[in-house]
This record gives structure tokens, sequence and C-alpha cells, in this order.
């Protein structure tokens, strides 16, 4: 690990005016994952500063949503009565990530910003454009189980590893931001970028701005939302595919729906084709069917990773068949 | 910068760069903490911080200035172990012993985030209130703590018994069998 300077903020003002006035700086959240590819030297930030007594708080919204402050550990977050009764689908995504000890870290501004696990990545012996732009990519050739098939580039198909992000971006979540010119506010699916040509690029925040806030808009077909994780350990393991999924019937008509991937996007992957193809359409196993097709199709798999195409469409066909059940069961939410 | 560890209040001057595990071994000779992984993936480093379990290779020493920290010496009280140690000992559960400590510690958090009702990604229903103890929720909650022996049935043997033992004093002496049972089944 490479030297550095710390320190400790009271709030997002001063954080900024420390970030602006330090060279190459870094926002330090939980630490589970700077401080990890700062010992492997991925990461050689000068400074860090430490963001972790941002707001912890949970509030609501005039809304009738709720606003979750940077700093909420994602333990804490995941525990809130009001987000396992309203939200159960980020409740459950965060609940199967990590491991009890790291997500009592974790904070929710770091879980957003955490880098991909592609171990090219991190091995900085390997070649890997998102590292060190224009050096090649070793995982098209290489081990890429845990690889994207949607989204990707020739440039890079590393997968963002959050599964907290899948669930917001299945909740049309905000991401409140602020940063040296001010305050701004970006939806979560805007949060991210495909790697295209720039993999080295990930995010559209600005040098030194700061996420400050999520905000969940209300939804009350989120009470009957679900995450489900399949990977090769039944706990502790990253997803190899995941759905975030709600749905709201009219009669035997899917109303609205909501959906987002995760483990095989190069971002967390909202599923927009998937419910175009639905909204407004009989509830049937025929019309869901061709509706994830219309996702899958715009797969690019590679021979290590072409599994999930499939994997993916049964597990997609498989919760939405469940949540149309339980919507034909429950009634109102 | 000053911690208060295992009840004592210590000082050290270390650089930035030093992690709560390297702090606890290096510094304070307090070797009972272990280094696995180093990376997160394994718990041997785990640690309660004003009771929360963490792991410690992956914390910066500075980052917890000012905070509780008790390690796997700190669990007994005036010479009596703590009920997860003792349980451990009766339910042989460890083989080497180099996970252990991490497994204690967390054992230890996981009873207080039961006590708190704080859910698992195996608990059924989310909003109900209190939650239904059993063996899978059991493993999914010690999911951070790897064992290379192997040594799993003995471990959930013994939290099993040091939880409803501690649940249980709680609870009163009916629902301790009760549960004892339910969750060693
Ligand atoms: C062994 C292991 C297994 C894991 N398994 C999973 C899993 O299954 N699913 C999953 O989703 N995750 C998993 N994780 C990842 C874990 O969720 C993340 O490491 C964690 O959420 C990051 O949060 P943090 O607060 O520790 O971030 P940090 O490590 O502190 O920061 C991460 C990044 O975010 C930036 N940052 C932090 N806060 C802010 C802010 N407020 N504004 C702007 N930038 C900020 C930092 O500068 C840094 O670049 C795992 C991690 C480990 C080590
Ligand atoms: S997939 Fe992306 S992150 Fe992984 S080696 Fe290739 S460029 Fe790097
Ligand atoms: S040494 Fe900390 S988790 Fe393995
Ligand atoms: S007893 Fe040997 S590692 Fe667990």
């Amino acid at each position: 690990m490479n030297a550095f300077d710390y320190q400790q903020v009271a709030d997002s003002e001063q954080a900024i005016e420390q970030a602006v006035r330090s060279r190459r700086a870094k926002y330090l959240g939980g630490g589970t994952n700077l401080v990890d590819l700062m010992r492997e030297t991925v990461e050689r930030p000068q400074a860090l500063i430490d963001v972790t007594r941002l707001s912890r708080d949970i509030d609501e919204t005039a809304e009738g949503g709720l606003i979750i402050g940077a700093a909420v550990t994602n333990s804490a977050l995941a525990g809130d009565a009001r987000v396992r009764s309203r939200y159960p689908v980020l409740a459950r995504a965060i609940l199967s990530g990590a491991s009890a000890q790291i997500r009592n870290m974790a904070t929710v501004g770091g879980n957003l910003l955490q880098r991909t696990r592609c171990a090219y990545f991190y091995d900085v012996a390997a070649r890997c454009n998102k590292r060190e732009p224009g050096a090649g990519c070793d995982a098209l050739e290489g081990f890429h189980r845990y690889h994207a098939i949607l989204g990707t580039s020739p440039s890079c198909i590393a997968t963002h590893p959050s599964d907290m992000a899948v669930a917001l971006a299945a909740l049309d979540a905000r991401i409140h931001l602020r940063g040296p010119e001010g305050e701004r506010q970006l939806a979560i699916t805007e949060l991210h970028r495909e790697p295209g040509e720039r993999p080295d690029l990930e995010t559209e925040l600005q040098p030194e701005e700061l996420i400050v806030a999520v905000e969940l808009p209300p939804l009350p077909m989120a009470a009957r939302s679900n995450y489900r994780k399949v990977r090769d350990r039944a706990s502790y393991a990253f997803a190899l595919v995941s759905v975030a999924s709600m749905v709201e019937l009219d009669g035997e008509t899917i109303q609205d729906v909501r959906l987002a991937l995760g483990g095989v996007g190069t971002k967390p992957w909202r599923a927009l084709r998937v419910e175009a193809a639905l909204r407004g359409q009989p509830a049937t196993e025929a019309t869901i069917a061709a509706a994830v097709d219309a996702e899958l199709t715009e797969a690019r798999p590679l021979p290590g990773n072409a599994f999930k195409v499939e994997l993916a469409r049964r597990t997609l066909i498989a919760e939405l068949s469940r949540r149309i059940a339980d919507a034909r069961n429950g009634g109102e939410a | 910068m000053q911690w208060t560890i295992n009840g004592q209040v210590r000082e050290a001057e270390v650089d930035f760069r030093t992690s709560l595990l390297d702090l606890l071994r290096e510094q304070f000779q307090l070797s009972g903490t272990k280094k696995g992984c180093n990376q997160g993936a394994c718990g041997a480093c785990t640690v309660l911080v004003d009771g929360e379990r963490i792991n410690a290779c992956l914390a910066l020493a500075v980052q917890y200035q000012g905070r509780t920290i008790t390690t796997v010496e700190g669990l007994a009280e005036n010479g009596t172990l703590h009920p997860v140690q003792a349980a451990f000992i009766e339910h042989d559960g460890f083989q080497c012993g180099y996970c252990t400590p991490g497994q204690l510690c967390s054992a230890v958090g996981m009873i207080g985030e039961l006590e708190r009702d704080h859910p698992s990604a195996v608990t059924a229903d989310l909003a109900a209130n209190g939650i239904e103890w059993n063996r899978d929720e059991l493993r999914e909650r010690m999911s951070g703590n790897l064992c290379r022996c192997g040594a799993y049935n003995g471990i959930a043997d013994a939290i099993a018994a040091g939880l409803a033992k501690e649940l249980g004093e709680e609870l009163g002496e009916e629902l301790d069998e009760e549960l004892g049972e339910e969750i060693a089944r």
C-alpha cells in the first residue's frame, strides 16, 4: 500500500472542501473495497477523506418514500423496519451480499461505487483496460465465468458486483450528489456507465463529487418485491445471475412491472425490454417467455459464461411467475 | 491515537496504512485475532466494535479511533469463559483452532443481531416481528467465517448451544430447552 493522508470530516461541505484541497483524494466509506484495492496498489490515492460521519439517517420524504444517508451501513439499511415492509427487494438484496461482518462496515455510498471483482482488474500483473486504458483485456480469453453478457464491449466484460444497486435500479432510486459546483440528482440507472471504449470511466460522477443520499420513491407494488440470487455456493458469494422483481396486476393484465438483473450486466441492469414487452399484456406463460427473450437476444456471451443466458432466462421466468402468483393471491399491496 | 480494547484504554502512534488487525497483533501483542486471507474473505480476523462484528483486516486502525473493541482475549469475564466459548469446548467446535477466535467473536456479534431482531437472507418473512431461529438461520448468519478444517458441524452445534444459553437465560428456562433442542436439530 502506498502512503496517504487521512482526514475525517463532519459533513458533506467539509468533505468536498478537503477533496478540492487535496491531491488525488478518495472518499473512504467502510473501506471494505477501497482498502483491499489499495493493498493491491490498484488504487493509489494520496489522501483519504473519511465520510462515515456523513448522514446515517433514514427519513420519510414528503412524497411517501425514504431518503437514506450515504453513510448508513448496509446492515442498518437492510434491518430498517420500513425498508423490510415497503421495499423487501432492497433488504433481501443487501442481505444476500458479502457477509454480516462486511455489511456492518460497508456504507450505501461505498456499495454503489465499489469496483468490479474481475480477477484481472485486481491483479496488477495482468492486462486490464479498466485499470490501464489501452493495455488489453485478459478476461476475454481467460476465466470469465463471473463476467457480463449484457452491455459488454470488446474492451471490457466486467460485471458491476453490487446486489444493492440491482434492487435500487428496479426501485427507480435517485442518487443525490454534491460537488464543488453544487447539488444535483441522477437516476440510479444513469449513475453507472457501460464500458464502451473507456472502461476506466465507470460512473457519471465529476471529480470530487460525493454521494450524499439515496432516495426511494413511493412504490406500493414494492411491498411484494423480491430479490433472488443464484450463485456457486449458498452464501458469501457474488451472483452468477440475480433478479430483482415486482409486478402489479389489473385482473389478468400486467399493469406494471419492474425488473433488474445482477451478475450479467456491466452495470446494474434494468431489464427495460422485458418490462416494455409485458406492460399491458395478459399474464400468461407465453407472454413472459417472449418478453424475457426480448432482453436476452441482446446478450453477447463468451464460451466461459454462455450458461448465463439460459440461467438468466430460467431465473427471470421463475421469478416473474412467482410475482404474478403472489399478486393474484395478495390483491392490494 | 487511542482505542478502548478489551476494557483498557490503549494508545499508539501508527502509520495510517496500519489495519486494525495489525494494530491488535503487532502493536498490542493481542495475537488471538488471526490473519487468514487479509482481504475480507475468511472471517478469521473478526472482532467486535461497539458490540458489532467486523473484519479487522479491512479496517484502517485510524478510522476506529475512540471506539470500543473486543477481541477473543476479552470475551471471558472475571476468568469465566463466555457461554459460546464454553460451548466450543463442549461440542468440539474446532480442529486446528485457527478460525476459532473469529468464529467466537462472530457468534457473539450474531447473538446481538438476533436480540435486535436483525433479519438474514434466509428469513422467510422480513416484515414479521420476531425471527424464528433455526439451523438455516444460524448457518447463513455465520457464513462469513470459513473453517479450513471443515469443522462446521461442531461449530454449528457449539454456537447453537451457546446461543440457546445466551438467549435462553433472558427468555426463561422452558424456552431455553425448547430453543436448544430446536436449534440443535
Ligand atoms: C469477501 C467479499 C465479498 C463480497 N461479496 C459481495 C456480494 O456478494 N455482493 C455485493 O453486493 N457486494 C459484495 N462485496 C462488496 C461490498 O459490498 C463492498 O465492498 C461494500 O459495499 C463497499 O462499501 P464501503 O463503504 O466499504 O466502500 P469503500 O471501500 O469505503 O469505498 C468504495 C468506493 O466508493 C467510494 N465512496 C465511498 N463512499 C462514497 C461517497 N459517499 N461518495 C462518493 N464516493 C464514495 C470510495 O472512494 C471507493 O472508491 C463483498 C466484499 C468482500 C470483501
Ligand atoms: S473484463 Fe474489464 S476489468 Fe476485467 S480485465 Fe478486462 S478490462 Fe479489466
Ligand atoms: S483475515 Fe480478515 S477476513 Fe480473512
Ligand atoms: S478449526 Fe482449523 S480452520 Fe477451523
